[in-house]
């Protein structure tokens, strides 16, 4: 870079850093006080992390998120993908603005109102059909899907919009039949981006409240809606435990997935070189 | 003796072929099968629900499961728009909790842009390597629990609170300040929240950009800073639409923010659809809120949908 950064933005760089930061640490820092009082520092302690595994409450509900997270985020991710699909590979077909429109709105659309329109929705097919019969496990499941495909078409999107088309149109003229050519090149390639898809609506999933507390049923508690209950009645050190213990899963899957990826570029690079040299060496 | 035939060889071939060869048996073309999947699932799981909102909007308040109905007091079928339209437009708590919630909204949107662009201009123009690190910094909060993030902040700003115990033992202050359930609460906590939606389309936009046009500005004896407010800012805006509809829109309707971090009088509209719907069990009335909610949105949703359609056929 010719131009170097100001101060200005370096320093605007750093405290925007810390403001994103200082609560995450302030939450992981206060889970080891040995003080009930949570912001009252009583010394080290790992006591809290007992009480949380104690706490069959939190982990029931930790179990049943994980549930929910996993199959939803499984059946989005399939819907998701051909989603992206169409996006990208189908540029004029009837209804195309309206389907873009109905991927894209999920994203932004205020969680109140796709909550309430979903219950909405399960009400009125039980009057009319007989199901959804109440409220549980299947509602949640099927509102999650709807609101999570959204981020997992647009990641597709931005992944179909960049893939090399030669190897697919290779496949073709050797007469593989559009289907296959799905499956056995287009798909493959892709895998990296399904993975990281999967793991965006697995994450949005579990983190969901609103959307949870409108379609669930009495009986199934999420892990949201424990904390949020929990949260109501003031501060709590077993939820900065389990803070805690969501932040460094997520931080290590972050920097795994961000040196995997690094790696990944490095070799394609490499491997782009070494086609070159082995092209000129022909010639 | 022929169709075990048929189904040993059916069986031989891989799936693919033998899902084409039944979908064409049956006139569907594949291409229909494949944008059928995804429409029909959002067509009955997104679109249809709002029109239900929009028919529970329209319904009388009744002591029954579910707690609505479109029959009046004499047995007659009746759209009512009175009493649930009627409320909102009659009872002044609405009103204000509409505006409000638009006006945090905004404010919130243009204090995430304030605080966002230097951020976002600083990691676009960083070296690759810083770049990528600085990336998963900003992404990194994005991934961990949304609750977790606001539960941070009431740790923070309690009067008993981490900021408050540090300035009072700093003398800064002598008695604590009261930040806890109040307006600035929710700004915070919003801005918070919703400020990594800023700064990645803004960053991916700055990134993007022609760092030759700039060159030619120094060259021809233009200041950094006027170049900065005549060719950045400018070539940045579809990262700064991008980014405020992706904070604007959602914010507009929030509800766990306020209801953890704001106070009584800290009256958005997310909340008021929740306590008609949880609270009064008046279906109604938090309908006709979210068909409200709606009509303020459809601009905004609009610019955005123009926004990614764009970005679709650009890179395409």
């Amino acid at each position: 870079m010719s131009n170097r950064l100001s101060w200005f933005v370096i320093i605007w760089m750093a405290l925007v850093f810390i403001f994103l930061y200082a609560p995450i640490v302030s939450v992981v820092v206060y889970s080891f006080n040995a003080s009930r009082l949570v912001t009252v520092w009583g010394g080290f302690d790992t006591k809290w992390y007992g009480a949380l595994i104690a706490d069959r409450q939190i982990i029931d509900a930790a179990k049943l998120s994980l549930l929910i997270a996993t199959i939803s985020s499984t059946l989005a991710t399939v819907v998701g993908t051909i989603a992206g699909y169409v996006l990208v590979r189908f540029p004029k077909f009837l209804g195309r603005t309206a389907f873009s429109g109905m991927v894209n709105a999920p994203l932004v659309m205020p969680e109140v109102i796709t909550g309430l329109s979903m219950l909405l929705l399960f009400i009125s097919m039980e009057q009319i059909i007989g199901w959804p019969n109440g409220r549980g496990l299947t509602t949640v499941m099927i509102a999650h899907v709807t609101f999570t495909l959204s981020y997992i078409a647009v990641v597709m999107r931005s992944r179909f919009l960049t893939l090399d088309l030669s190897l697919e149109e290779a496949a073709q003229d050797l007469g593989a039949k559009p289907l296959k050519v799905f499956f056995v090149i287009t798909l493959p390639i892709v895998t990296p981006a399904i993975v990281s898809g999967w793991l965006l609506g697995f994450t949005i999933s579990l983190d969901d409240l609103v959307i949870t507390s409108f379609t669930n049923g009495p009986g199934t508690t999420t892990l949201p809606q424990v904390i949020f209950s929990k949260v109501r009645l003031g501060l709590d050190p077993k939820i900065n435990a389990l803070a805690t213990i969501i932040i460094a899963i997520v931080s290590i899957g972050v920097v795994l997935a961000t040196l995997h990826m690094r790696r990944q570029e490095a070799q394609r690079q490499r491997d782009e070189q070494m086609a070159i040299r082995a092209i000129a060496a022909q010639t | 003796m022929a169709s075990t035939d048929v189904a040993n060889r059916a069986s031989r071939l891989p799936a693919s072929h033998w899902l084409e060869s039944l979908l064409s048996s049956l006139g569907i073309r594949g291409r229909t099968l494949v944008i059928a999947v995804p429409f029909i699932w959002l067509v009955l799981f997104f679109l249809l629900p709002f029109i239900i909102v929009l028919w529970v909007s329209t319904s009388f308040v009744v002591i029954a499961q579910p707690p609505y109905t479109h029959l009046s007091a004499d047995g007659t079928f009746t759209l009512n728009i009175g009493d649930s339209f009627g409320r909102l437009v009659k009872d002044t708590l609405y009103i204000k909790a509409y505006l409000n919630s638009l006006q945090v909204a905004f404010l919130s949107t243009v204090l995430c842009l304030v605080i966002g662009y230097p951020l976002a201009y600083g990691m676009a123009r960083c070296r690759q390597a810083t770049r990528n690190i600085l990336l998963m910094l900003v992404i990194l909060p994005f991934w961990t629990s949304f609750l977790i993030r606001v539960y941070a902040w009431i740790g923070l700003l309690k009067n008993n609170g981490l900021i408050n115990e540090v300035l009072m033992s700093l003398h800064i202050i002598d008695s604590p300040l009261n930040m806890m359930n109040t307006n600035f609460a929710v700004y915070l906590g919003i801005v918070y929240s919703y400020l990594p939606f800023m700064i990645l389309p803004l960053y991916a936009n700055l990134e993007k950009m022609d760092l030759s046009l700039l060159e030619a500005a120094t060259d021809l004896g233009c200041k950094p800073l006027k170049a900065f407010f005549l060719i950045t800012v400018p070539l940045s805006f579809p990262g700064i639409v991008a980014g405020s509809m992706l904070v604007f829109i959602p914010a507009v309707g929030e509800y766990v923010i306020p209801e953890l971090l704001g106070g009584p009088s800290s009256l958005m509209i997310g909340r008021v659809l929740v306590n008609e719907f949880f609270s009064n069990r008046d279906w109604p009335t938090a309908s006709a809120v979210a068909v409200a909610i709606l009509i303020a949105l459809v601009g905004p949703l609009m610019i955005y949908q123009k926004y990614q359609d764009k970005e679709l056929e650009k890179e395409s």
